[in-house]
């Protein structure tokens, strides 16, 4: 019989740590990768193509779609982008919502993510862990938008409504008694401001006991120290952004950088890692849950003291109220017009992006004039990376190609749009 | 109008002293316009030597290429919206039919928008160490078999962006080193970003009892738009908070 030197195998679409549709083609000497060819598009939905066909607003909802666990993010960039059309401000209390939105949503993502890499590579307990955390936050996007996931709460010119003053609480049944469900309710009594507070001073104990699980586990490091490595200069040369590039020790962040929104006023720190291995950027998504969680207290410090407007009163883009609609005809014109043809954006051209929680997440929009797009790109975080997938696992064991996809975070909504 | 371009132009490129430096010495040799304030054009048989210069110029580097967007113009500006007669009964029917939410694959379109150049390619530069983005367009010269040199002997990123919009748009990369579909199904036929592919698709696959298989047929489904593409005044200053 031939001695059979390399030989290909087939990972995915359905194998459970490709974290949703990657095909894989990988050709292997051994166990050892030579060659790793990743099939996309087989969640492939034409995003860019359906929102073409639509009034602008209208597209809204198909961003919480593209990466479906950091929805608010991609609502901002794409929000965003027709506000820096229109020319239009956002009001100062809308901007400190959505800050806070996006850094629950960048909790809500590094806690995915850190429970499903976790689980990838061998722990299980840690995805309970993190999904009990992400329970709460969820609840936070259903008390504003009445949705757990797909929250189309970001609105050009502000946000869809103010917050709630009350916390939605949970109800006795016959299988928790009146004392399992006060012990729920107890941080639920005040308003959603005071749940957040209240989550943000126990958040840091949970990130501690996420870490005493992992950071100095034997098991883990074996896994993910000095596998996946990216230097600097090829990280930037490969498009990398967010923390894949903060891994690989480049201080760059766009809320620092470019800031958007209220950032420049808010207090935090950009981690950075040193090698660029799978483990730094561990380390790197670790410390942004810390941080994102003091940007979250400063938010709920100023959203508690300052009332305010949350959306433009510009009825052109925004609708009007309710009761205005049944009194005044001015308002009752600008609601059929928004909710028949909605609006035209100038002639223009425009870059939007924000920093996701995995990476630079940018919209670029072309209008010519009219009510609908005329060309919609989504610049998805995932998709360079993914990309470097062939460059970060050849070389490594046919096991360390579950480390680096969870180490990208890859999510194929985004990728595959 | 173009008092106010000139002074954008102007501000675009003098905002940055890093940028005005470049344009003033290491790319003034490469004719170059200013389109929508802030893309700036260069032709394309320079397009490796600007590239290059983007990429390596001493002061400002532009290690990454963040984005490439490629845009098909042949649809640009017209409206599906025309009423033109007014009575006391009502409005004309205004809608056009072969609008690209409306026809299907057989009543192709007919009705193009003749711009300059069909193709345009936008690659959205960024610059991590001066803190600088620019984009940089490029036309397709033809329009039939729309072509560009590679940009991935440059950047390494480039390699997905251009499958992508050789996949969505037909844009042949010329020497790109693994130029296959990305995002659309295996044996895909078709540019689907292209204008004058219907929102609908052409086929749709099904699973046929008699074969055992999964199968290709042409779409039964009707193309249907809600709300037509209209274009209307921009909105003015003083009226946004009318």
């Amino acid at each position: 019989m031939p001695e059979i030197k390399s030989f290909t195998m087939n990972f995915g679409p359905q194998h459970p740590s490709a974290h949703g549709v990657l095909r894989l083609i990988l050709e292997l000497e051994g166990e050892v990768i030579v060659r790793a060819d990743p099939h996309v598009g087989l969640l492939h939905r034409g995003t860019e193509k359906l929102a073409e066909s639509k009034p602008y607003n209208q597209s809204i909802g198909y961003m919480d779609r593209l990466d479906y666990v950091s929805m608010m993010s991609n609502e901002h960039a794409y929000v965003m982008s027709i506000e820096n059309l229109l020319d239009i401000d956002v009001p100062i209390r809308a901007k400190y919502i959505r800050v806070m939105f996006d850094e629950i949503t960048r909790v809500l993502n590094h806690l995915m993510w850190l429970g499903a890499h976790a689980l990838d590579i061998g722990a299980m307990s840690v995805f309970l862990y993190a999904f009990r955390e992400r329970e709460d936050l969820m609840d936070c996007y259903e008390a504003v938008s009445g949705t757990r996931m797909h929250a189309t709460y970001y609105r050009p010119g502000g946000v869809a409504k103010d917050l709630p003053l009350k916390m939605p609480r949970y109800e006795e049944t016959k299988w928790k008694t009146k004392k399992d469900i006060d012990k729920l309710n107890e941080s639920r009594e005040g308003t959603l401001l005071d749940f957040i507070d209240n989550f943000s001073d126990r958040f840091p104990k949970c990130i501690d006991e996420y870490e005493t699980l992992l950071t100095d586990n034997r098991i883990w490091k074996q896994r993910t120290v000095d596998i996946g490595i990216i230097s600097k200069e090829r990280a930037l040369q490969l498009g990398f952004t967010g923390p894949m590039l903060r891994g690989s020790g480049v201080a760059w962040d766009l809320r620092k950088k470019q800031p958007y929104e209220v950032y420049k006023d808010i207090k935090f720190d950009i981690p950075i890692g040193t090698n660029g291995d799978c483990y730094d950027r561990y380390l790197v998504r670790i410390e942004e849950m810390r941080q994102s969680n003091k940007i979250i207290k400063q938010c709920v410090e100023w959203l508690k003291n300052n009332e305010g407007e949350v959306i433009s009163d510009n009825n052109k883009i925004t609708p009007p109220s309710r009761d205005a609609v049944k009194e005044d005809m001015e308002s009752l014109i600008y609601h059929f017009k928004l909710f028949t043809e909605g609006y035209c954006i100038p002639k223009g051209q425009v870059y939007s992006a924000v920093e996701h929680p995995k990476g630079e997440f940018g919209v670029t929009l072309i209008s010519d004039g009219s009510n609908k797009p005329y060309r919609l790109k989504i610049r998805a975080p995932g998709f360079p990376h993914l990309a470097a997938l062939n460059e970060m696992v050849a070389g490594h064991m046919i096991s360390d190609v579950v480390a680096v996809i969870g180490t990208q975070d890859i999510v194929f909504g985004e990728i595959d749009r | 109008m173009n008092d106010k371009n000139n002074l954008q132009k102007k501000t675009f490129i003098e905002q940055n002293s890093l940028l005005q430096n470049l344009f003033g010495n290491e790319l003034l040799k490469f004719k170059f316009t200013i389109e929508d304030d802030d893309i700036v054009i260069f032709e394309n048989e320079k397009f490796l030597e600007v590239m290059g210069v983007l990429q390596n110029n001493k002061s400002l580097k532009f290690e990454t290429l963040i984005d490439i967007v490629a845009v098909d113009y042949s649809d640009y500006e017209i409206s599906e919206w025309n009423a033109k007669n007014a009575n006391n009964k009502g409005y004309s029917r205004g809608v056009k039919k072969d609008s690209s939410g409306r026809y299907t694959y057989e009543s192709s379109k007919t009705h193009f928008n003749q711009p300059k150049k069909r193709f345009g390619i936008i690659y959205n530069l960024l610059s991590v160490s001066s803190n600088t983005r620019l984009k940089v367009k490029f036309y397709c010269e033809d329009d039939t078999n729309p072509s560009l040199p590679t940009a991935t002997t440059i950047w390494a990123s480039a390699n997905w962006y251009e499958r992508e919009a050789y996949d969505l748009l037909g844009i042949i990369f010329i020497n790109h080193p693994d130029l296959r579909r990305l995002l659309t199904d295996y044996g895909f036929i078709g540019h689907p970003l292209r204008k004058d592919f219907p929102l609908i698709g052409n086929v749709e696959v099904n699973y046929d009892l008699e074969k055992q298989r999964v199968v290709y047929q042409p779409v039964t489904i009707k193309p249907r738009v809600l709300i037509p593409k209209v274009i209307r005044e921009v909105l003015e200053k003083e009226d946004k908070n009318a």
